[in-house]
């Protein structure tokens, strides 16, 4: 699907473009850089296994830049006392499939911490995770865990689409005083996620519970998470052929939502189609979908359709895995459905 | 069954008698003060919840309590081996933590009725307490589920070089939960100024630790972490003021974490009123705890011995706390609930203007 329009980007291109891992390593210099009670902590950092700690180590010193050992539950409670004591972990937690086993550190102690004790602990904690499916990962590895968390209030949350987004927003979130987790779509890791450098000398910084709307249109509001927007705009090309006008909206950070934008452009078209790579039930999807449908009900000239993952969980073999996850012809079926209706 | 736990699923009496020569902790001038400020947290801490209990049968206590009584010398020697700019975390039998590291009662007790003048605003309750301007930064209802905050806070203050330490208290139960061996771990491996403090009461709620427990001593454990392990007498406010005394020291100079077991009592139900329809300990055994093994009864047994106080002393040294604990239970009482919307604040922090 419409891969013709996309080519290979020649060298000057590459060099006013900004990559996924570019994007984390700048983020996390600058902020480093700029406040020394940022500490980073991950496994495999100081080897750069991950392609995100870029000369981290040289540069920041040994207590600031700290290998995990293989102790998921205690290193998300070590960020949260850490935070609580005055530092701001940045956690690497590398494959988002991770978080299971931290499960009760995230809910029982970063994100209930401050409420329990009534407002007395500030947790500016970072954890970063990838999404790392579709690509033979299977069952372990390829896991889109954001809704689980969504459900946990005291969590922030942020799904970037684009290299540039992903730095403004890891930027915010690590000057924040609350708990964020930043996920990270690896379909994007390459040349999907390039978007356009931020002007040199310029602190780019995306506030975070702030939607974009990287294209603009008057028929659908198609709403994309992670991959989803970057699926949502290939089908809008493809629409766009056919006469059909798609509004792509990113909402960017999961919580808090930014309901103003995506209220605004579904009171206008009347339409809408959310795309979300997580597990279809109780997705962020089913929370766009049924936000909407509580709020612009009047507007609505359609049901509104989610294109998620199939509640299944991740095949190995490549014959399986593809046919799971949302895609560009999903997509297209989607918004040609609430097309229907007139 | 192990040598160190009997039928009841409790530790052997400590062994008693012998010389008790007066101690070096209170030749000095201020030994004296040092050693009726301990008497004066224990008897904080048992009269505390002592009023907890005539709350619990007066109706005014919305929930359970789990008390420490009988585990007061534990505490107390631990939490007077540092200062209130160190940290400290603990668990659900909660209240002796932040009355031993000098929070103040009223907000306490006003924390355990639910009221807007706790010292979390009403939103944690008995098992949640936290009072982060004497360092407490929280009790956890999840059983171990604060080691790795407490080790988190110690990793603060060596990057800090504050020459802060953390003391992390936990159970014996809580010794078998994986963050606790993370935790202990990592600590080990960065050389954390942390020092994890066991009350060994013997018991995970109805659960003998010979029967859960693959060693008999905790302490055993600080050996695969590289850091040293003792078992103190928790009965003995002194053993576990001077355990932990050498352990805060050690963890200053960055000599890295330490691993205290202090053996002790819970010498109330799990949760005070809780029914456990089969019985589980020799309730005669539990009763004949009060003469044998209190630590208060034996602290004051030993500065009469020494000479450090008179009973009328010790008498009012326990009656200003009984003040106290009057107040505090007047104050909590008094105290209006938070009003509803209390409930939908504190979740997240304002970060402040300009950082972002």
């Amino acid at each position: 699907m419409s891969t013709s329009t996309t080519r290979r980007a020649s060298g000057a291109e590459r060099a006013a473009q900004l990559g996924f891992l570019q994007a984390i390593n700048e983020a996390q210099t600058e902020e480093m850089t700029r406040d020394e009670r940022v500490v980073l902590m991950g496994q495999d950092l100081r080897a750069n296994v991950f392609g995100a700690a870029n000369g981290i180590l040289e540069r920041f010193g040994p207590a600031r830049v700290r290998d995990l050992p293989l102790s998921e539950a205690g290193s998300i409670g070590l960020a949260a006392g850490a935070s609580m004591a005055g530092l701001r972990p940045v956690v690497d937690l590398t494959v988002a499939s991770f978080v299971f086993g931290a499960m009760d550190q995230f809910v029982s102690q970063l994100a209930k911490a401050r409420y329990m004790f009534g407002g007395q602990a500030r947790l500016p904690v970072v954890i970063r995770a990838a999404l790392y499916y579709h690509g033979g990962t299977a069952g372990h590895h390829a896991d889109r865990p954001y809704p689980m968390f969504m459900n946990v209030p005291g969590l922030k949350i942020i799904v970037p689409s684009n290299a540039t987004d992903l730095k403004g927003l890891l930027k915010s979130a690590i000057r924040d005083d609350n708990p964020v987790l930043c996920f990270e779509d690896a379909n994007l890791w390459g040349r999907k996620g390039r978007a356009l450098r931020p002007a040199e000398g310029v602190d780019h910084l995306v506030p975070l519970g702030v939607a974009s709307t990287p294209r603009a249109g008057t028929d659908v509001t198609i709403v994309g998470i992670g991959q989803g927007v970057y699926l949502a705009l290939e089908a809008a090309k493809s629409l766009a052929e056919e006469g059909v006008s798609c509004e792509v909206v990113d909402p960017r950070t999961l919580v808090p939502m930014d309901w103003a934008v995506i209220e605004e452009s579904v009171s206008r078209t009347g339409r809408c189609v959310v795309v979300d790579p997580a597990t279809r039930t109780c997705s962020a999807a089913s929370e766009i979908s049924a936000h909407v449908v509580e709020n612009c009900f009047g507007a609505l000239r359609a049901p509104v359709v989610r294109v998620t993952t199939d509640d299944i969980h991740v095949p190995f073999s490549p014959a399986l895995e593809k046919q799971i996850y949302p895609s560009t012809d999903k997509v297209i079926a989607a918004v040609r459905r609430t097309l229907a209706n007139p | 069954m192990t040598g160190t736990s009997t039928s009841t699923g409790q530790h052997a009496a400590p062994p008693t008698g012998g010389d008790d020569p007066f101690p070096a902790e209170f030749s000095h001038p201020a030994g004296r003060d040092l050693a009726l400020e301990m008497l004066r947290r224990m008897y904080a801490v048992r009269l505390f919840e002592e009023a907890t209990i005539a709350l619990f049968h007066s109706g005014d206590l919305p929930a359970m309590v789990h008390l420490s009584i009988g585990q007061e010398a534990a505490i107390v020697g631990a939490c007077m081996a540092t200062t209130t700019d160190d940290y400290m975390t603990g668990n659900h039998r909660s209240h002796g933590h932040p009355i031993a590291k000098g929070a103040r009662l009223d907000r306490l007790m006003a924390e355990i009725l639910g009221k807007a003048t706790g010292v979390c605003g009403g939103k944690g309750g008995s098992m949640h307490l936290a009072d982060f301007s004497v360092g407490s930064l929280g009790e956890s209802g999840i059983v171990g589920s604060a080691i790795p905050v407490a080790t988190g806070a110690a990793f603060a203050a060596q990057v800090r070089r504050s020459g802060q330490v953390a003391l992390c208290f936990f159970g014996d139960g809580a010794a078998n939960e994986g963050v606790f061996h993370e935790s202990a771990n990592i600590a080990g491996t960065w050389r954390l100024p942390v020092i994890y403090f066991c009350e060994n009461n013997g018991l995970a709620v109805s659960a003998k630790m010979a029967d859960t427990t693959a060693v008999p001593d905790i302490a055993i454990r600080a050996a695969g972490y590289a850091m040293p392990g003792v078992v103190v007498d928790g009965q003995d406010v002194l053993a576990s003021y001077r355990a932990t005394s050498e352990a805060v020291a050690r963890a200053r100079g960055d000599g890295g974490p330490s691993l205290i077991e202090a053996k002790t009592y819970r010498f109330h139900e799990h949760a005070y009123g809780l029914a456990v329809p089969v019985p589980y300990r020799d309730q005669a055994v539990v009763d004949a705890w009060f003469d044998t093994v209190d630590p208060i009864k034996l602290f004051v047994e030993r500065l009469l011995r020494w000479g450090l106080a008179e009973l009328a002393v010790i008498d009012e040294v326990r009656g200003a706390v009984e003040r106290d604990v009057e107040h505090a239970v007047t104050f909590a009482k008094e105290s209006p609930y938070p009003p509803p919307e209390a409930a939908y604040t504190d979740l997240y922090a304002e970060t402040p203007e300009g950082s972002a």
